[in-house]
């Protein structure tokens, strides 16, 4: 029971119906989720990731409450989330990236009051929580704007206050980041590694940005077809997918294929060259062996991205 | 569920946590889910109010048009009995009274929960989901969506063709006809409260059947402001027996205005709407019982 989260060959099997022909209609069972198993103990945070349609959302459904499991059992706190829906409400914060659960004609504040006053927050620990919300989210000047002028940025950050304010242990994030410029990315990074490790509040999140996985999870967990395919770090899932990164060089002039042992040349573009090299390696090195034998003008580095490494990881899965 | 019950808070082995969670200023004990539910409907209807008052003339502007629109569809009546001097047996007046005694319960039933109807669209665009993450029943979070004040101009127009026709219309007034008017109005209203749920219950499962609800709450009050007398039997039957709307005021009301019912019903039937109103509202809320499962276990 010191698992905070505990998941134990969880299912869940949808019924699809679809037409084939005129009334005739093709039942068919799709499993969103498959004997799925993990648990998260209290102060982890964990990112939660797979491609579309992989089972992430039914996975934060069911541990919200509102999907029912098919099967396998569930507790988060010690709650049965389905049956306990409303008592385990009082107990999580949930921010769902591309729908707000903000007022959209009212000030920012009056979402607050009604989280004040539905959660039944205790005045003193409301106006404390509000206050040091307000202060680490930068909202200051935003309470009294009509939640309709916010800036994307600026509503996500509203959002992640009003699903807090309640002192939930486990803050569920669903694709916070989506759509948010540099700045806000950071500012919403910033306050979440803030959290966790100030509050101790458990955080799982979903995303496609690696980047909040790599400044935010210790931990990630892949999956894909329901099933979960990878629990460990970030490093170990770049090993597991073989993950390369790609060292973008602009050269004085056009040379042939630069040769260097630590990484090989994928594209060559008049001046320009690339060259992929294992993503858990340091670049210093590379870069040093570049600059030391050829004429270079400017370089950067290009992060992996997610969905291949776990598409690589798939079809190494496949073959062997 | 008996041996998973959360640990009690601080006999969690010394983990140096702070106190068990449970105990934490404001978890007030579950007070009853009604006292719960009314409270978060008030909440949230409150929300509504203040929203739409970001518009003022907006909402100036479409409380008179509701008024306007209910209003011609009375001055239509009026103008048919300019030409006729009864409709199915019954005066200008006695159709008024009708026609309030429809009006009035449904047009509160409509301002209190009307907004259900748009359960369809909260299902298809997923929106739904915010509202099941919030420690308040959902059907009082649902009811009170888009609450909008601009529906008192229905209950005002049916209030007004009420009063005219009780200064007009010949009843003779025992203490049974006096009672059984308030008693009228409250069980027409919670019969039309549970066409709603009822209708919105439907939606979990049929998500754009906004259409056909729309059919049995409008069309239905729309036909009790006409006497039973100018209908055929079967519709008559039907509205009687397979969906009662015929005790929000037709029995009733025509037990007030000591004219006959169309059909062969025994007299105690008029003051069986307390009693239809409560199996409606039992069997509606069997269906949001289930439309909600279904929703959960499906997910759309």
């Amino acid at each position: 029971m010191s698992d905070f989260i505990a998941l134990e060959n969880v299912e869940k099997v949808f019924e699809v119906r679809r037409k084939t022909g005129f009334l005739k209609r093709e039942r068919r069972e799709v499993r969103a989720v498959d004997a799925l198993s993990f648990t998260v103990a209290r102060g982890e945070m964990v990112g939660y990731i797979g491609p579309n349609g992989a089972g992430k959302s039914t996975t934060i459904k069911m541990l919200t409450g509102i999907l029912t499991p098919s099967g396998g059992r569930l507790r988060v706190a010690g709650i049965d989330p389905s049956r306990e829906r409303m008592r385990l409400a009082h107990r999580i914060g949930v921010v769902f990236g591309q729908r707000t659960t903000l007022w959209w004609d009212l000030p920012l504040i009056d979402s607050y009051r009604l989280a004040h006053r539905m959660y039944r927050i205790p005045d003193a620990r409301y106006r404390e929580n509000l206050d040091r919300l307000v202060e680490l989210l930068d909202l200051g000047g935003l309470l009294d704007v009509p939640v309709r002028q916010l800036s994307l940025g600026q509503r996500m950050r509203g959002d992640i206050a009003a699903a807090l304010l309640h002192d939930p242990e486990v803050l569920y994030l669903d694709e916070p980041t989506i759509g948010l410029d540099v700045v806000s990315k950071t500012k919403v990074r910033d306050f979440l590694r803030e959290l966790n490790t100030e509050r101790g509040t458990t955080v799982l999140l979903t995303t496609h940005d690696l980047q909040d996985i790599e400044q935010l999870c210790s931990r990630v967990m892949v999956i894909d077809h329901g099933r979960l395919v990878y629990d460990g770090t970030l490093a170990g899932l770049h090993e597991a997918g073989e993950s390369e990164r790609t060292l973008v060089v602009d050269l004085e002039r056009e040379l042939p294929p630069v040769e260097v042992t630590a990484a090989r040349v994928v594209k060559v573009e008049g001046a320009r060259q690339w060259l992929a090299f294992p993503a858990g390696q340091s670049a210093a090195p590379l870069v040093a062996d570049l600059a030391a034998r050829y004429p270079l003008l400017d370089l950067s580095v290009r992060e992996p991205d997610i969905e291949a490494v776990i598409a690589r990881m798939y079809a190494e899965k496949a073959v062997s | 569920m008996a041996e998973e019950s959360p640990p009690a808070p601080g006999t969690r082995p010394g983990k140096g946590e702070p106190t068990g969670q449970d105990t934490r200023p404001g978890r007030v004990t579950p007070p009853g889910r009604v006292v719960e539910a009314v409270r978060a409907y008030r909440l949230i209807a409150a929300m509504w109010v203040r929203s739409t008052m970001a518009y003022r003339a907006s909402f100036a502007m479409t409380t008179f048009g509701n008024f306007a629109a209910t209003f011609f569809d009375f001055v239509a009546i009026m103008l048919m009995f300019s030409r006729v001097d009864a409709l199915g047996g019954y005066t200008l007046p006695e159709v008024a009274f009708l026609y309030g005694l429809s009006a009035v319960p449904f047009g509160v039933a409509d301002l209190a929960i009307g907004s259900m109807e748009r359960l369809g669209r909260r299902v298809r665009d997923g929106t739904l989901d915010t509202l099941l993450v919030r420690p308040a029943p959902v059907l009082a979070q649902v009811a009170a969506d888009r609450f909008a004040l601009r529906r008192l101009g229905r209950v005002t127009q049916g209030t007004l063709v009420l009063g005219w026709s009780l200064t007009r219309v010949d009843i003779d007034w025992t203490a049974a006809r006096l009672l059984l008017m308030p008693v009228m109005l409250l069980s027409g209203c919670a019969i039309f409260c549970a066409v709603f749920v009822a209708g919105a219950a439907f939606q979990f499962v049929a998500h754009d059947a906004s259409e056909v609800q729309n059919s049995f709450t409008y069309g239905g009050t729309t036909l009790l402001q006409y006497p039973p007398t100018v209908f055929a039997k079967e519709l008559v039957r039907g509205v009687t027996f397979v969906l009662p709307l015929a005790f929000v005021n037709w029995l009733p009301a025509s037990y007030v205005l000591g004219r006959p019912y169309p059909l062969d019903v025994p007299e105690w039937a008029a003051f069986a709407s307390p009693l239809v109103a409560a199996g409606c509202c039992a069997l509606a809320g069997l269906a949001w019982r289930a439309g909600l499962r279904s929703y959960r276990s499906t997910g759309s």
